[in-house]
C-alpha cells in the first residue's frame, strides 16, 4: 500500500472552506427540499384519501410513478428536461437562479414527496375511520375533520418513519453532484481531483454523512421509547 | 417534442451496443441488480444472524456493519470502492465489478436488518418447540425458523430487489454503461430531445419496478393466510 496520509491537508485552509461549504450546501438543499416534500407529500395523501375520483387516480399515478424510477434519472430529468415540462416564465426566473441548485430541489422533493405520501396514507389509515365519520357526524367538513380531527393523530404516529424519510432525503441529496451543485460529496470528489488525496477527503466526509445520520437515528429510538409507548386507543 | 430521438436509439437504450459490443442499457442495470441482490442476500442472511446472536463480540461488528452503511450514501460508497479499491489493492478494479460489489455492500445491510426483523416477527414459541424436541439452536435455526422467516420476507426481498434496480443508475457515475449512461450518452450526441429521453428511460425502470412491486404486493396479500402463530 503506497499511499502517504495528509490529513493536515484536507483538514486546513482552503480544503477545510470546501468540505465546510459543502456541509452548508448539503444542509440548504436537503432543508428547503424537505419543506417543499412535506407539503406536496401531505397535499397528495389528502388527495388519496379523499375519495374524488380523478384526484385519487392523479395521486395514486404520481406517487407509484415517482417511487418506482430512479432519483438519478428523476434529477437529470429536471436539469435536462425542464423547458419541456415547466412554463416558459418558471423556467426563465430559475435560470436567473442557481439552476442546478433549483433543479436538484424539484428532483427531491417531487420524490421525497411521493415516499412522505405513502406514510401519511398509512398514518391516516391507523387512524380508526370511526373518527372521521364521528367528527363528521359532529358538523366539521371533510377537510376541517382532516384538520382538527384525524391529522393531529395521524402525524404523532408517523413522526419515526417521516424521519428516516428526511435521513434518506438527506443522504439522497449527494446525488445533485451530478448536476453540479457543489454540495459535501461534490466537494469530497473535487478535492480528490485536486489532490489525490481522496482517502482523506472521503473519509472526512463520509464521517460527517454518518455523524448526523447516526444522529437522528439515535433521536428517533429515543422518542420511539419515551413518546409512541403513551399513544392509546 | 422529438420521439423519433428514442425511437431511433431504442435497441441501445435496451441492451447497448450489443451483440456487436459489450452489453448496456437495461439489460446491463437489471443484471447489475441481479447480482447485487443475489450477494446481498448471502452477506445480510450472515450479518442479520450475526446480529441476533447471543453472544456481543459477535453481534459487535454486525450492528456496525448496519449501522455505517445505512448510514452513508450509497454514492459514497460507490467511491469508496472505485476510487480508494486502487490504494487498498495496489490495483484497480473495472467499473461494473467495483459497482457491484458496493451495491453489496450497501444492500446487504438493508438485507440483513429484513432478516433480523422476519426473525424476531416469528413467535418465539417456534424456537422453543424446536428446542423442545431436541434440536440445537442452530438446527432449530436452520430447519424450523429460517424456512417460515424467509418466506415471510419474499415480499420485503422484492422491494429491496426494487429499490437496488432504481440504486443501479448510480452506478453512471463511475461510467459503467447502464441504462442511465446510455442515455445520458444519447442526449449528449443528439442534444436535442433531453427531456423525451429521460422520460422514456423513467418509463423503462418503471415497468421493471413496478411490476415488481406489482408482485410483490399480490404475494404479501396471498402469503398472509400462512402466518405461523
Amino acid at each position: 500500500m503506497q499511499y502517504n496520509f495528509d490529513w493536515k491537508l484536507v483538514l486546513s485552509g482552503e480544503y477545510l472552506q470546501w468540505i465546510i461549504d459543502g456541509v452548508v450546501v448539503t444542509c440548504q438543499i436537503s432543508a428547503i427540499s424537505l419543506v417543499l416534500a412535506m407539503a406536496l407529500g401531505t397535499l397528495i395523501a389528502v388527495m388519496r384519501l379523499s375519495g374524488v375520483r380523478p384526484l385519487v387516480w392523479f395521486s395514486a399515478g404520481f406517487t407509484e410513478f415517482f417511487r418506482n424510477t430512479p432519483l438519478l434519472v428523476q434529477i437529470f430529468f429536471w436539469y435536462f428536461g425542464s423547458d419541456a415540462v415547466l412554463p416558459a416564465a418558471v423556467n426563465q426566473w430559475l435560470y436567473k437562479q442557481n439552476f442546478e441548485f433549483a433543479a436538484g430541489v424539484i428532483a427531491l422533493a417531487v420524490y421525497t414527496a411521493a415516499f412522505i405520501a405513502e406514510e401519511i396514507r398509512s398514518g391516516i389509515f391507523s387512524i380508526p375511520r370511526t373518527q372521521l365519520e364521528a367528527s363528521r357526524a359532529c358538523g366539521l367538513t371533510f377537510l376541517q375533520a382532516m384538520r382538527y380531527v384525524v391529522l393531529p393523530q395521524a402525524f404523532r404516529i408517523i413522526v419515526p418513519p417521516l424521519i428516516s424519510q428526511a435521513l434518506n432525503l438527506f443522504k439522497n441529496s449527494s446525488l445533485c453532484m451530478t448536476i453540479g451543485v457543489m454540495e459535501l460529496t461534490y466537494m469530497a470528489r473535487q478535492i480528490e481531483s485536486y489532490t489525490f488525496h481522496g482517502f482523506e477527503a472521503f473519509t472526512v466526509s463520509t464521517l460527517i454523512y454518518l455523524a448526523i445520520s447516526l444522529l437522528v437515528s439515535f433521536s428517533i429510538t429515543q422518542y420511539n421509547r419515551h413518546f409512541l409507548r403513551t399513544i392509546k386507543y | 417534442m422529438q420521439w423519433d430521438v428514442v425511437w431511433r436509439n431504442f435497441d441501445y437504450l435496451l441492451v447497448g451496443s450489443w451483440p456487436q459490443g459489450p452489453l448496456g442499457g437495461l439489460a446491463m442495470s437489471v443484471m447489475l441488480a441481479i447480482g447485487g441482490i443475489f450477494g446481498a442476500f448471502w452477506l445480510g442472511l450472515g450479518f442479520g444472524l450475526l446480529r441476533l446472536s447471543e453472544r456481543w463480540w459477535l453481534r459487535l461488528p454486525a450492528v456496525i456493519y448496519v449501522e455505517v452503511i445505512r448510514g452513508i450514501p450509497l454514492l459514497m460508497l460507490i467511491f469508496w470502492f472505485y476510487f480508494l479499491a486502487p490504494i487498498v489493492l495496489g490495483h484497480t478494479l473495472p467499473e461494473a465489478e467495483s459497482a457491484l460489489v458496493a451495491f453489496i455492500v450497501f444492500t446487504g445491510a438493508y438485507i440483513a436488518e429484513i432478516v433480523r426483523a422476519g426473525v424476531l416477527a416469528l413467535p418465539y414459541g417456534q424456537m422453543e418447540a424446536a428446542r423442545g424436541t431436541g434440536l440445537s439452536k442452530t438446527q432449530a435455526m436452520v430447519y424450523v425458523i429460517l424456512p417460515q422467516a424467509l418466506r415471510n420476507m419474499i415480499p420485503s426481498f422484492v422491494n429491496q430487489f426494487v429499490s437496488l434496480t432504481k440504486d443501479t443508475s448510480l452506478a453512471y457515475i463511475i461510467g459503467v454503461s447502464e441504462l442511465t449512461r446510455t442515455a445520458t450518452q444519447i442526449n449528449n450526441r443528439e442534444l436535442t430531445a433531453p427531456a423525451e429521453l429521460f422520460f422514456t428511460i423513467a418509463v423503462l425502470y418503471f415497468i421493471v419496478c413496478w411490476t415488481l412491486t406489482a408482485a410483490s404486493r399480490r404475494l404479501e396479500r396471498q402469503m398472509a393466510r400462512y402466518q405461523a402463530r
